[in-house]
C-alpha cells in the first residue's frame, strides 16, 4: 500500500471523494443561495427544507407514483421551484421593502413549519431511496474503488453548476438578471416585467436546491432533517465566498467540502469545526468573502 | 405627442411637483430649464414611472399612462437616459446596449448605432463602467435608439462633459431628431439647450412657468437670466 504524507492513499483518496461529494452539495445549495440572494436581498432559510422536499418529492413519485430516479430527476425540482413560486408571490414578495430581517425570519419560520410537517408525517428516521440500477456498483480506479453513483453526483453537480454559470454570464436573461441585481428599477423602465424575473429567479434558486436534495437521496436516506444538517455549513460557505458572488458560491463549495474531507484524514477531530473556522479567518482577512465585492 | 397636466409627484412624504403643465410635440426637441431642485428630473421620472406617488395627467398619443408601471410605461414607447447614466457595471458595452427591450419597429439596429457612435465598437466587450464619462454617456444615449421608442427623455446629457464630447452629443441628438425622433431634454446649459431644441420651458419650485420658442430665445436672455440666476 503507498502512502501519501505518511497516511494511506486509498484513505486520502476516500476522504477527498467524501469531500467533493459533500462539496457538491454544498456548491448547489449556496449557488441557489447567491443566485437569490442577489436578486431578492433575502437570505432564504427555507433553502434546506426546499432541499429535503426535493428529496420527498422524489421519494413519494417513487413510492406512489412508481416514478423512478430519471424522471425524478427532471420533474421534482420543477414541481419544487413551483412551490418556491408560490411562496414568493403569495409570502415573501410582500417583504422586498422592508428590512432585509423580515425575509430572514419569514422563510426561517417556513424552514421550521415544512421540516414540522414532514416530521410529523414521516418521522425522522428516515427513509431508503435505492440507487438506480445503472449507477450501482463500483470501478476499480486502481488506487481507489469508486462507487459510481458517488462519481455521478459529482459530475452532475458540477455540469449544473457550471450550465448555471454560463446561462448568468453568458447569455442576454444572465445580462437582464446582473443589471437587475444592480439597479431594478432603470432595468424596470427599460420594459423588463422585474416582478416576474424576480419571481422565476426564486423559482430557480428553490429548483437548484431540490435537484441537490433529489441527488442526495440515494446517499443519505431521506429524513426530514437532511437539509438542516446541510444549510448551517453552507451559510458558512456562503460568507466565506461572498454573499451574492455567483463563481465564488462554485468555487467555495467545492474547495471547502475538500478541505472538510482532508482534516478528516489529518485531524479528524476538527473536521466538523475547520469549516467555520476557515469563516472565522476569511471574515477576519476579507469581510466581504473570497470573491465577493466590498460594498 | 406628450401631454402632461397637472401632474403632482411625491418622493416618500415630500411633495416635489406642484401641477406641472406642459406639451411635446411630435418631432419637437424641447427643454426644461430650471434651477437645481426645481423638478426636472422629477417631472422626467414621473414620466417613466420612477418615482413612488404621482397624480395628474400624462398623455402620449392620447392615452392615459399616469398610472402604469414603468415597464409597461416603456412598452407604450418612452426611453429614459437617466442623469446618473445608469451603465450597469457588470454588464459590457454591447450587453448594456441590447439590455432595453424592443418594444416597437423602427429603432437603430446595431450597424447604424455603431455608426453614428464608432467608439462603442471599439470597446464592444469593454465593461460598461470602465468607458470615459463621455462613453459612458454615448452608450447611455445609444441604448435607448435601438428599442424603437419615438420619445427620448434625456435628463443632463451634457453634465460634466469637455467641450468636444458636449459638441458631439450637441449632433446626436440633431441627428436623432433627423430621423423623427421626439427629445425632451432636461439641460442646466441652457447655451447647449439652444443649439438643440425648438423649444425651452422653464421651471421653478415644482411648476412650468413659463414657455420661450428657441427663436425668441435672444430677445428673452433677460427674462431667462433671473430665472435661471446665471
Amino acid at each position: 500500500m503507498f502512502m501519501i504524507l505518511g497516511y494511506p492513499a486509498p484513505l486520502m483518496f476516500g476522504q477527498l471523494l467524501l469531500g467533493l461529494i459533500n462539496g457538491a452539495f454544498y456548491a448547489l445549495l449556496s449557488l441557489g443561495l447567491a443566485i437569490i440572494f442577489g436578486m431578492l436581498r433575502i437570505i432564504n432559510f427555507a433553502h434546506g427544507a426546499l432541499f429535503m422536499l426535493g428529496a420527498f418529492v422524489a421519494w413519494g413519485m417513487l413510492q406512489y407514483g412508481g416514478i423512478g430516479y430519471w424522471p425524478a430527476l427532471i420533474v421534482a425540482p420543477i414541481i419544487v421551484g413551483a412551490f418556491g413560486v408560490f411562496l414568493e408571490r403569495t409570502m415573501i414578495r410582500h417583504l422586498y421593502k422592508l428590512d432585509h430581517l423580515y425575509g430572514l425570519l419569514l422563510t426561517f419560520g417556513l424552514a421550521e413549519i415544512i421540516e414540522g410537517l414532514a416530521r410529523n408525517q414521516f418521522g425522522s428516521s428516515g427513509m431508503p431511496y435505492a440507487i438506480p440500477a445503472a449507477l450501482q456498483g463500483a470501478v476499480n480506479l486502481g488506487f481507489m474503488f469508486l462507487p459510481i453513483y458517488r462519481g455521478w453526483v459529482v459530475i452532475a453537480a458540477v455540469v449544473v453548476c457550471l450550465v448555471t454559470w454560463i446561462a448568468i454570464e453568458r447569455t442576454s436573461l444572465g445580462a437582464t438578471l446582473r443589471a437587475a441585481t444592480e439597479n431594478a428599477p432603470l432595468v424596470q423602465a427599460f420594459g423588463v416585467n422585474v416582478p416576474r424575473l424576480i419571481t422565476l429567479t426564486y423559482g430557480a434558486g428553490v429548483a437548484l436546491a431540490a435537484f441537490g436534495g433529489v441527488l442526495a437521496a440515494p446517499i443519505y436516506s431521506v429524513n426530514p432533517n437532511m437539509g438542516s444538517n446541510f444549510i448551517i455549513v453552507v451559510f458558512a460557505v456562503v460568507v466565506i465566498g461572498g454573499m451574492g458572488s455567483i463563481l465564488g458560491s462554485i468555487v467555495t463549495g467545492f474547495g471547502l467540502g475538500v478541505v472538510e474531507g482532508l482534516t478528516k484524514v489529518f485531524y479528524p477531530q476538527a473536521s466538523a469545526t475547520v469549516i467555520f473556522v476557515v469563516m472565522v479567518i476569511v471574515l477576519l482577512a476579507r469581510p466581504a468573502g473570497l470573491f465577493g465585492k466590498a460594498t | 405627442m406628450l401631454d402632461v397636466s397637472q401632474l403632482n409627484a411625491w418622493y416618500g412624504e415630500s411633495h416635489i411637483l406642484h401641477g406641472v403643465d406642459f406639451n411635446v410635440q411630435q418631432g419637437e426637441v424641447v427643454t426644461l430649464l430650471g434651477r437645481n431642485g426645481a423638478g426636472k428630473t422629477t417631472t422626467l421620472k414621473s414620466i417613466m414611472g420612477l418615482v413612488g406617488k404621482r397624480q395628474g395627467h400624462i398623455k402620449l398619443n392620447g392615452r392615459e399612462i399616469v398610472g402604469l408601471r414603468s415597464d409597461n410605461i416603456a412598452k407604450a414607447g418612452i426611453a429614459i437616459c437617466p442623469e446618473e447614466r445608469g451603465i450597469f457595471a457588470s454588464l459590457n458595452v454591447t450587453e448594456n446596449l441590447m439590455l432595453p427591450r424592443v418594444v416597437a419597429p423602427g429603432g437603430l439596429d446595431l450597424a447604424e448605432i455603431y455608426t453614428l457612435f464608432p467608439n462603442l465598437k471599439e470597446r464592444a466587450n469593454s465593461q460598461g463602467t470602465k468607458l470615459s464619462g463621455g462613453e459612458q454617456q454615448m452608450l447611455a444615449i445609444a441604448r435607448i435608439l435601438r428599442t424603437g421608442a419615438k420619445l427620448l427623455l434625456l435628463d443632463e446629457p451634457t453634465e460634466g462633459l469637455a467641450p468636444v464630447i458636449v459638441q458631439q452629443i450637441g449632433r446626436t441628438i440633431r441627428e436623432i431628431k433627423a430621423r423623427g425622433f421626439t427629445v425632451l431634454l432636461v439641460e442646466q446649459n441652457f447655451r447647449f439647450a439652444a443649439t438643440v431644441a425648438d423649444r425651452h420651458y422653464v421651471m421653478e419650485h415644482g411648476r412650468v412657468i413659463d414657455m420661450i420658442q428657441n427663436a425668441e430665445l435672444a430677445a428673452n436672455m433677460g427674462k431667462l437670466h433671473d430665472y435661471l440666476g446665471v
